[in-house]
């Protein structure tokens, strides 16, 4: 039975939900053959409840790491003790979250194990003894299969791919691993953290109103926040409205961005370049305002409203409020 | 301080959807007849290589690419014309097969022909396969400090500060030279516009190519990359799109009347 490591990254002293989404894509691989999933939780410290939790998701055996040098965004020593981990666990597969730490961290661990690798993997699953891996390539213009032969394998899995599985009674044994980590011998060092106006809950938002080059500027994003605001949700944005300064980066949704699947997914002055839509097409209902009646995001859109969108989410906005107060 | 960036070539990524084949022979984007660009990032990289140079931070930029010579000549004349100060291409006539690893393997060992680098820039990510690997591979093939996702980089001395964005916020990242980071985009590093004496000068720049078999040294560790790629499709988009239409406030309540219907709001 293989033996699948999950990197269960808690830098900020919290466990999210992307170390259970990783044990969800430890079972997809699996599948019906089984396998003995293992989670390395790192963290500056022990954190309560952490392991069991972990347990309950699926995971047989949980490796703590706990040390003051595991801090947000510190890749360095982070890899130190996955690289410790392996060697304790030996496993076949290992699977990291393509966060900020972790699309460092899958590249450097598999040169160091001479691992195969695979990054920003959304599908998994075994097929003989090779393991299939799906991901987008070309901006999301196109789904590729890659077949990993080699073991160990490191494979970076993109955020909101897996599900979380449900959780079980069964914990599993819970083991401390001791490991040196000399902070002055890290050669890439966080010196500071800037916590950005990040939009609330963007990934978490069931409804998401998001502006593109079309909005114009800063200004325009008032009247997307105020009818995200009536329908409590959060305000998102494609890449030229980031990288103008209309809006802080942390909005940014797409290839390069926050990848989100609300219940809806309102598009304003967003062409639809693949680059955007890559974040979005896990979206259940997606709407299009734009100008332009050519413009790709139509043929994502379930309903499309062409004209100035100055007027037409005022309007919206209008209509929602009238529904509410009656 | 010496910086090489590493450059690739790709189809222009803003090719409308018609224009978008993939080859099922090579399992690779139909190239032929298609407009090449600098991918996106890696332009942002010679960006802040440049303006490091003119904060007299840099003595040199070399740029780096790995492709067949002759289809590399815009990407090398531009980067020359941005103010790269010479180029080396490593002539590979199978580089657009080649995945980031296999890349890596290559430019790993031009760099260490190239022998004198303190920093080396990448773009974050490519436009076409979007594996962000080549940064961090470089970084542990080349012993050096590794950062991606940057937006600005400070010189100090022996080392880089590296504004890096994050997916929680900014972070300052002080990495020791040599160091490899990687690039992506903010309002600040906007590729600049060559002006026309710049594209003239260009010319005269020295452009060094290395035959991909001279590279003989390549890291063990990304020889054998156990990763092939069995398929490649274009999923078929199913959705049809409701055009609303009317002033806009029927559209505002033809769509309202829809989400609800849809249970979305």
């Amino acid at each position: 039975m293989p033996r699948i490591l999950v990197v269960a990254s808690a830098l900020d002293g919290t466990l999210g939900r992307s170390a259970l989404e990783l044990l969800g894509g430890a079972r997809a691989l699996a599948g019906d053959g089984g396998a003995e999933v293992v989670a390395a939780l790192l963290a500056p410290r022990m954190i309560d409840g952490a392991a069991e939790t972990l347990g309950r998701h699926g995971a047989a055996w949980v490796v703590q790491v706990s040390d003051a040098a595991l801090s947000v965004g510190q890749t360095d020593a982070a890899l130190i003790a996955v690289e410790a981990v392996m060697t304790r666990v030996e496993p076949d597969v290992v699977l990291v979250a393509a966060d900020t730490v972790g699309r460092e961290l899958a590249p450097r661990l598999a040169f160091r194990r001479q691992a195969a690798l695979v990054t920003e993997a959304m599908e998994l699953r075994m097929d003989g003894p090779a393991i299939l891996a799906r991901r987008q390539v070309y901006g999301g213009r196109a789904m590729a299969t890659l077949a990993v032969t080699k073991r160990p394998a490191v494979i970076s899995v993109k955020p909101r791919s897996f599900d979380a599985p449900e959780p079980a009674d069964a914990a599993g044994r819970t083991e401390s691993l001791e490991v040196a980590i000399q902070a002055a011998g890290l050669k890439a060092v966080v010196t500071g953290v800037a916590a950005e106006a990040a939009e609330v809950g963007l990934e978490e938002a069931q409804i998401v109103i998001s502006g593109g080059r079309g909005v114009g500027g800063a200004e325009g994003f008032k009247l997307l926040h105020t009818l995200a605001e009536l329908l409590g949700g959060a305000v998102g944005s494609s890449r030229p409205p980031a990288d103008e300064g209309w809006v802080p980066i942390s909005w940014q949704i797409g290839q390069t961005g926050k990848t989100i699947r609300p219940n809806l997914y309102v598009a304003v002055g967003i062409s639809g370049a693949a680059q955007h839509v890559a974040g979005v097409s896990g979206a259940r209902t997606i709407v299009a305002i734009n100008r332009d009646n050519q413009a790709p995001i139509f043929s994502l859109a379930h309903f499309g409203l062409v004209g100035d969108y100055r007027q037409i989410v005022p309007s919206l906005t209008a209509k929602l409020k009238e529904l509410k107060s009656t | 301080m010496e910086i090489v960036v590493c450059l690739k070539q790709v189809v222009d990524p803003e090719l409308p959807s018609q224009e978008f084949a993939i080859d099922p022979a090579s399992r690779r984007q139909v190239r032929a007849g298609k407009a090449l660009v600098i991918s996106t990032y890696d332009e942002n990289a010679l960006e802040v290589a440049l303006q490091l140079k003119d904060a007299g931070a840099a003595s040199a930029v070399t740029a780096l690419t790995v492709a067949p010579a002759a289809e590399a000549k815009d990407a090398v004349r531009l980067a020359l014309a941005m103010g790269a100060d010479k180029a080396v291409v490593v002539d590979d006539p199978r580089a657009a097969l080649l995945l980031g690893a296999e890349k890596a393997a290559l430019l790993a060992a031009a760099l260490r022909r190239i022998g004198s680098f303190d920093l080396v820039l990448t773009g974050c990510e490519s436009a076409d396969w979007v594996e962000r690997v080549l940064a961090p591979l470089l970084a542990e093939a080349l012993d050096a400090s590794c950062v991606t996702f940057v937006s600005r980089v400070e010189a100090g001395t022996g080392r880089v500060t590296a504004r890096r964005l994050a997916d929680d916020g900014v972070h300052t990242v002080e990495a020791r030279l040599p160091a490899v980071v990687s690039v992506t985009s903010d309002e600040g590093n906007r590729p600049r516009l060559p002006k026309i004496r710049d594209i003239m000068q260009a010319g005269k720049k020295p452009v060094e190519t290395v035959p991909v078999a001279e590279l003989t040294d390549l890291p063990a560790a990304l020889r054998e990359t156990g990763v092939e790629v069995r398929e490649v499709v274009v999923p078929q988009r199913t959705t049809t799109c409701e055009f609303l239409e009317g002033e806009p406030a029927e559209q505002a309540a033809a769509l309202v009347q829809r989400l609800r219907a849809l249970k979305v709001v």
